[in-house]
């Protein structure tokens, strides 16, 4: 009885009611059938809105599960982020479903399942926790970007996703299985206590696999070939939840297993993740230029994001990780944004995904056209709109450690990403109008005006959420 | 008669683990035999992790060596069942043929 009350079970509130929901919507939904898909998906949204009222509430820090699991302000931070970006993908799949024929319950389902995992992920305090977070997550999403079985880019999406996702997990268990090996233990308060100076080789070669996995699954270079193809052929609400929320989960993860556990070792890692975040960079600025598909766009565009928000972690500063979570928080709005307009792009019925689609957008449709607009000119980095700030914190961050090299390619590397953003707008306000899209939904358009809203005047609640970050990000340096 | 150290067992994971990621990459054939490699590396993993329990003296290695065969077979389930469906709607499982989208 007394190990019982040990394992905290009241600090994974959030996760334990995720769970229990999740199950308890399974077999509402076999039982009232794919008919009532919509009562199983908002069902699925308020299990995701109770969670992160549960998270929020709670604010005792502590292990749990006997060390295996950690429950601070970091990790409500993400757990907030990423519950809020699965939501709205949730909200935003309900439509697209329908009118693709493709509503089934197992839809919102399984993306909750996800959820759980990456709460998961970004409560782990162990390997194991780590890793059976990190399984939970990319197996619903596996399932989830195939879920339109009756396409052949759908389930060619589903395939690659696999394939690549299963190679990533075995490269971080490898990694993890040498750092086991060398140092003795699995848990990060053990490995935060015993690390500190000199690391043997085989602990940094045990480092730099979890990396690897690690970046594997934040689509970053040199890890990211999947990104381009599972954006493409997974459906677009399904894109959009993958763009989100386990790019936050992932991200924040990593974040807090180089700056925990290996904290002491910043310079055997500082150097591996300038590099990725310094080729995340280019590559998005370079390879999106060429691009015709809007999602592949959004893929790459997502790639060079994740390289940004590493400039933070690379800086491997307090102020870093800080600027790494503002950072994540604005481009889970701009691309949840984005997407939205990408769902609206339906003509006579049928979803259309190039970009000369969009030609002459501000004629036809002017409100969707400048909703694009200022998701662009956000992403671009161009105040007063959001994306200019997570920028510049990040950046901040990165000449403050005395990083300026990377600052300098990250700053000419937006300005190369901000020709195929500004490319869109000219598109949709100075091209020849094409033929107008179908009415835009209203709950779409509620998501719209939403992340219109936050990123446009975001930044009048600036400065309380800029300490809220800090706050999150002290909890990982606090000796 | 030479005793069987550690290093034995590392050498002997890290060429499987090896043998794995070139199945991956260099089979051009079957999307099976994709799975098959998968599969190999995680067993690779797990004689790592067992092997470093035993000269530890140390369970926790043999726990989550169990925890990876269970996650690896619930991994292998959705596999197959992803190429399941990827056949039905392409009619083949090469590695050639997964290529609708490219760029």
């Amino acid at each position: 009885m007394n190990s019982f009350i040990d394992l905290n079970l009241g600090l994974a509130r959030p996760e334990i009611f995720l769970a229990i929901a999740a199950l308890a919507l399974l077999v509402i939904g076999v039982s009232l059938g794919d008919r009532h898909t919509r009562i199983v998906a908002w069902a699925s949204v308020a299990s995701l809105v109770v969670a992160i009222v549960l998270a929020i509430t709670d604010s005792a820090d502590g292990l749990a599960f006997h060390g295996l699991f950690v429950a601070d302000d970091f990790a409500r931070f993400a757990k907030v982020l990423s519950f809020g970006a699965a939501a709205l993908a949730i909200i935003m799949s309900l439509d697209y479903a329908e009118r693709e024929g493709m509503a089934r319950f197992e839809l919102p389902l399984l993306m909750l399942l996800a959820s759980l995992g990456m709460a998961l992920m970004i409560s782990a305090n162990d390997l194991i926790s780590l890793y059976v977070g990190l399984e939970l997550q990319s197996l619903a999403l596996y399932v989830v970007a195939a879920i339109r079985r009756d396409t052949v880019k759908s389930t060619e999406a589903g395939l690659k996703y696999f394939v690549l996702g299963a190679l990533s997990s075995g490269m971080l268990l490898y990694g993890s299985s040498l750092i086991y090996g060398f140092t003795g233990s699995t848990s990060f308060s053990v490995l935060a206590a015993s690390l500190s100076g000199e690391a043997s080789l085989g602990l940094i070669v045990g480092i730099a696999f979890l990396c690897a996995g690690l970046a594997f699954k934040v689509s970053a270079v040199p890890f990211h070939m999947w990104t381009p193809d599972v954006y493409e052929g997974a459906p677009t609400p399904i894109t959009a939840f993958f763009a989100a929320a386990p790019k936050v989960a992932a991200i924040t993860l990593f974040a807090r297993v180089l700056v925990g556990p290996f904290g002491d070792l910043v310079a055997q890692w500082q150097q591996i993740i300038i590099f990725i975040s310094v080729a995340s960079m280019i590559l998005g600025a370079v390879a999106a230029i060429g691009q015709k598909n809007i999602k592949r766009l959004m893929a790459y565009s997502s790639i060079g994001n994740v390289g940004y928000a590493l400039v933070g972690l690379a800086s491997g500063t307090q102020e870093g990780v800080s600027g790494l979570l503002i950072y994540m928080s604005i481009y889970v709005v701009m691309t949840i944004g984005a997407f939205a307009v990408i769902l609206a792009m339906r003509r006579r019925g049928e979803a259309v995904e190039q970009i000369s689609d969009l030609a002459g957008l501000s004629r036809t449709q002017p409100g969707l056209a400048a909703a694009l607009a200022i998701f662009m000119f956000s992403m671009a980095g161009i105040p007063p709109f959001a994306g200019f700030f997570g920028k510049w914190f990040v950046f901040l961050a990165a000449i403050q450690a005395g990083l300026n090299v990377v600052a300098v390619i990250g700053v000419l590397a937006s300005v190369v990403s901000a020709f195929y953003y500004i490319r869109i707008i000219k598109v949709m306000f100075f091209d020849e109008p094409a033929e107008a899209f179908d009415r835009v939904t209203p709950t779409l358009r509620l998501v719209l005006i939403g992340t219109v809203f936050v990123i446009s005047f975001g930044f009048i609640a600036g400065a309380p959420f800029f300490d809220l970050s800090d706050s999150a990000a002290s909890v990982l340096f606090a000796e | 008669m030479m005793a069987i150290g550690i290093e034995h067992y590392l050498t002997l994971s890290a060429i499987l683990f090896t043998i794995g990621i070139f199945g991956i990459f260099l089979n051009r054939k079957n999307v099976i035999i994709i799975l098959m490699s998968v599969e190999l590396m995680l067993l690779s993993v797990n004689v790592n992790l067992v092997a470093f329990s035993h000269f530890l003296g140390d369970m926790v290695g043999q726990v989550f060596a169990m925890l990876v065969l269970t996650v690896a077979a619930a991994e292998a389930a959705i596999g197959l069942a992803i190429l399941v469906v990827f056949f039905r709607t392409r009619g083949s499982i090469a590695v050639e043929d997964v290529n609708m989208m490219k760029g």
